[in-house]
């Protein structure tokens, strides 16, 4: 029987002019219809490709057949065994790069919605509250150091088998990346701590204002526990380098963010305070920098621009979040690159740029920008946030000389996630350098089998 | 939460904390930092520790009241609770390798130069110290830096205690003599850069310890950075010490003031003052 052509159903949307004057959230989720009717339109394949594409192997088609059914419960279930933060996953994941890449249904006409559906089973969970699970104990303790994506999704895999778990994170609030990093217009911070909850339901416990490297040392943790985990994350920023980038009015898009996300500066009562500039540039292209920039606009600013040395197609930020810049009106100023931030009474003013052209491809496979000649400009902004990246953070590796690193300063771990030391594991952002939250939470995963696998728990 | 198990009025405006931090305290060092934050709202300030006691588990810091989170931690009294109290940060600063070492504090400086008096003396290389302030009631520690000190110099501003003028008065009187091979100085910033500028003429070494605004104090954000001989660095992380001679005191002292138009507003919805 062949398939009808029925195209995506669309998730609604705040108006665009509206949402850059808030933090809500600009995509606000299927309904219960909108998500039957996308589940319905998965084709329940035998060899399902979706799954290959997942870094958690979600089985996609067994939810989404529950979705179909209106067995919501069912769908949470699912998705939760191989994924413990499926609200956070259906937002922020490039599902575009991965399970609805390949997913068959873009033969027939468009790929299934999987990340929307996703969500809407993960908040429908979490709309039922969360609940303490009674799981007994397996006589096995666990140190995850962090408490972003990969420490999330390792100690929540490691307490569902009774293993007894100790989170410890540096700042006062947990989360990491989905609480300091992601805006709330994006993620909503009252739904990432719902999801910790559900991890913490589980028996984890969580230890605040703990640094390790600094307040404990990796040593000490050895000895308590029969496992550690590292998920610090890549925490350092990048700047550029260039002359002028420590007048004020010069930011790490970490330092903004954090200031508006983690320390809730964007709250007119907040005690931290946070610029807000009237014409702010945002230099870099990533997700980061659209968050930034985006989050800048809400602050309040008349004019934002994303400054980036590539063109269009090399931006390496998703199209989605691209696209909503741009609709709430974002300006990209491409093949252009800062060469000196220019300043007035220790505040920056404006910056000096030259054109750039792409020449052959580099070792990223991208062209490679090149200057062009003669072609310097300024640009006025009295803001200007950096967003290119980070590495790791050096606390730990610092504190811990028998911790193998990369000259990046990224962990060395084995096929298993091991590092250098024994039973010291480590995945996400610390391994890998700053990437996605769902890669993150795959070699949580990964390192939870080793571990699991160790303390001799098979299931 | 952290318990403030002491709290005492040194000055005016300055009250010396003593917290309940084992955790801290069992791996704080001379030099090294700590952030709080006083309520669940509250900002992250950054303040170096200024003495520790690893059996009691407890931390001291000395906080002048200058912003809205410091007038709001004065108003936390003595068994009362704080939300958060992380660290210890930063690295240790060591000056075991030099032989004549002065130290010298200005006003809320001297919480950062007293647990290094002490450490020297326990290793039996006390040193010299020398305390300014703008006026007597500003000058803290002087009984405890009796005890630690091998000669403790006072000067004030105003004439009102022991000697008026000064730190870099009486620093100078010394380098003259070659007493040193190790000055470190920690104050407001153009009390550091008088001295730094002042041993330079005399090429003694010079260590300062750098308070920029912070927010996370584990490298995280870069608010923090100071350039340092033409290099950038984090003071939470790569410092809060630095040589002296080559930190770049106007960008320092710029950075410093980013959010004082902020803050002033602040302070004035928390005290009812006028703007």
């Amino acid at each position: 029987m062949a398939i009808v052509k029925t195209p995506r159903n669309k998730m609604p949307e705040q108006d665009p002019i509206v949402r850059g004057h808030n933090f809500e959230e600009v995509a606000l989720g299927y309904t219960k219809e909108l998500a039957m009717a996308e589940a319905k339109r998965c084709m329940q394949c035998k060899n399902p490709l979706c799954m290959k594409g997942c870094p958690v192997s979600v089985r996609i088609p067994e939810f989404m057949k529950a979705v179909a059914e209106e067995r919501f419960d069912d769908a949470g279930k699912i998705i939760k065994s191989t994924n413990s933060l499926p609200s956070v996953c259906g937002r922020v994941c490039p599902q575009e790069e991965q399970c609805e890449k390949l997913c068959l249904r873009a033969r027939v006409d468009e790929p299934v919605s999987i990340g929307a559906v996703e969500r809407f089973v993960g908040d429908y969970l979490l709309s039922k509250g969360v609940k303490e699970e009674k799981i007994t104990p397996c006589g096995k303790r666990a140190a995850i150091v962090g408490s972003g994506p990969s420490a999330l999704t390792c100690a929540a895999e490691l307490a569902k088998r009774g293993v007894e778990v100790d989170i410890y994170e540096a700042f006062h609030k947990a989360g990491g990346v989905l609480t300091y990093g992601i805006p709330e217009f994006r993620l909503p911070k009252a739904l990432v701590k719902n999801e910790i909850d559900s991890v913490l339901a589980l028996g984890a416990k969580i230890h605040f204002n703990t640094v390790v490297g600094k307040t404990l040392l990796i040593d000490e943790l050895t000895d308590k526990y029969d496992a550690v985990f590292i998920g610090s994350g890549a925490g350092l920023p990048s700047f550029m380098g260039v002359p002028g980038e420590n007048l004020n009015g010069v930011f790490s898009a970490n330092e903004y963010l954090t200031r508006v996300n983690l320390m809730g500066a964007y709250k007119p009562d907040c005690a931290t305070p946070v610029m807000r500039g009237k014409n702010v540039a945002v230099i870099g292209a990533g997700n980061v920098a659209m968050d930034a920039a985006r989050t800048a606009l809400r602050m309040g600013a008349e004019h934002v621009s994303i400054i980036y040395r590539r063109g269009r197609e090399e931006m390496p930020a998703r199209k989605e979040e691209i696209h909503h810049a741009e609709q709430e009106g974002i300006e990209f100023k491409l093949l252009c690159n800062p060469v000196e931030m220019l300043g007035e009474n220790g505040w920056v003013n404006k910056l000096r740029c030259v054109k750039m052209e792409l020449g052959e491809p580099d070792a990223s496979g991208r062209r490679r920008p090149v200057p062009i000649k003669g072609s310097e400009f300024e640009i006025d902004a009295d803001m200007v946030i950096v967003a290119l990246g980070t590495t790791p953070n050096p606390l730990i590796k610092d504190s811990c000389e028998k911790l193998a690193t990369n000259p990046k300063g990224t962990l060395i771990v084995d096929e298993g996630m091991q590092t250098s030391i024994k039973n010291v594991y480590a995945g996400g952002d610390a391994v890998t350098g700053a990437a996605t939250v769902i890669l993150a939470m795959g070699a949580g995963r990964k390192a939870s089998r080793t571990i699991l696998d160790g303390f001799g728990i098979t299931d | 939460m952290n318990r403030i198990v002491k709290k005492r009025r040194l000055a005016p405006n300055v009250c010396e904390y003593v917290v309940e931090a084992p955790a801290v305290a069992a791996k704080a060092k001379p030099g090294m930092f700590i952030i709080l934050r006083v309520d669940e709202e509250g900002e992250r300030i950054p303040f170096t520790i200024c003495d520790f006691d690893i059996a009691a588990g407890t931390v001291t810091v000395l906080v002048q009241e200058v912003g809205y989170s410091t007038l709001k931690l004065a108003q936390v009294e003595e068994g009362g609770y704080i939300a958060d109290f992380v660290g210890p940060l930063g690295r240790p600063t060591d000056l075991t390798e030099y032989k004549r070492i002065c130290l010298v504090g200005g006003g809320i400086g001297t919480a950062v130069i007293y647990p290094q008096a002490k450490y020297l003396k326990s290793i039996g290389k006390s040193a010299d110290v020398i305390v300014g302030a703008r006026t007597k009631d500003l000058i803290m520690y002087e009984d405890e830096f009796r005890k630690a000190a091998k000669n403790l110099y006072l000067t004030t501003d105003d004439g009102s205690y022991v000697r008026k003028g000064f730190v870099t008065d009486v620093l100078k009187e010394h380098l003259e003599k070659g007493e040193y091979d190790c000055v470190m100085a920690v104050g407001p910033m153009p009390m550091m850069r008088a001295v730094a500028n002042l041993t330079k003429e005399y090429n003694v070494k010079t260590v300062v310890s750098m308070n920029p605004l912070m927010v996370d104090g584990t490298g995280m954000c870069g608010c923090c950075r100071v350039s340092v001989g033409g290099k950038t660095k984090y003071a939470c992380v790569d410092g809060p010490e630095f040589d002296g001679h080559e930190i770049d005191w106007a960008e320092a002292m710029a950075r410093l003031g980013a959010y004082k138009a902020t803050e002033k507003e602040h302070v004035c919805r928390l005290t009812g003052e006028k703007r």
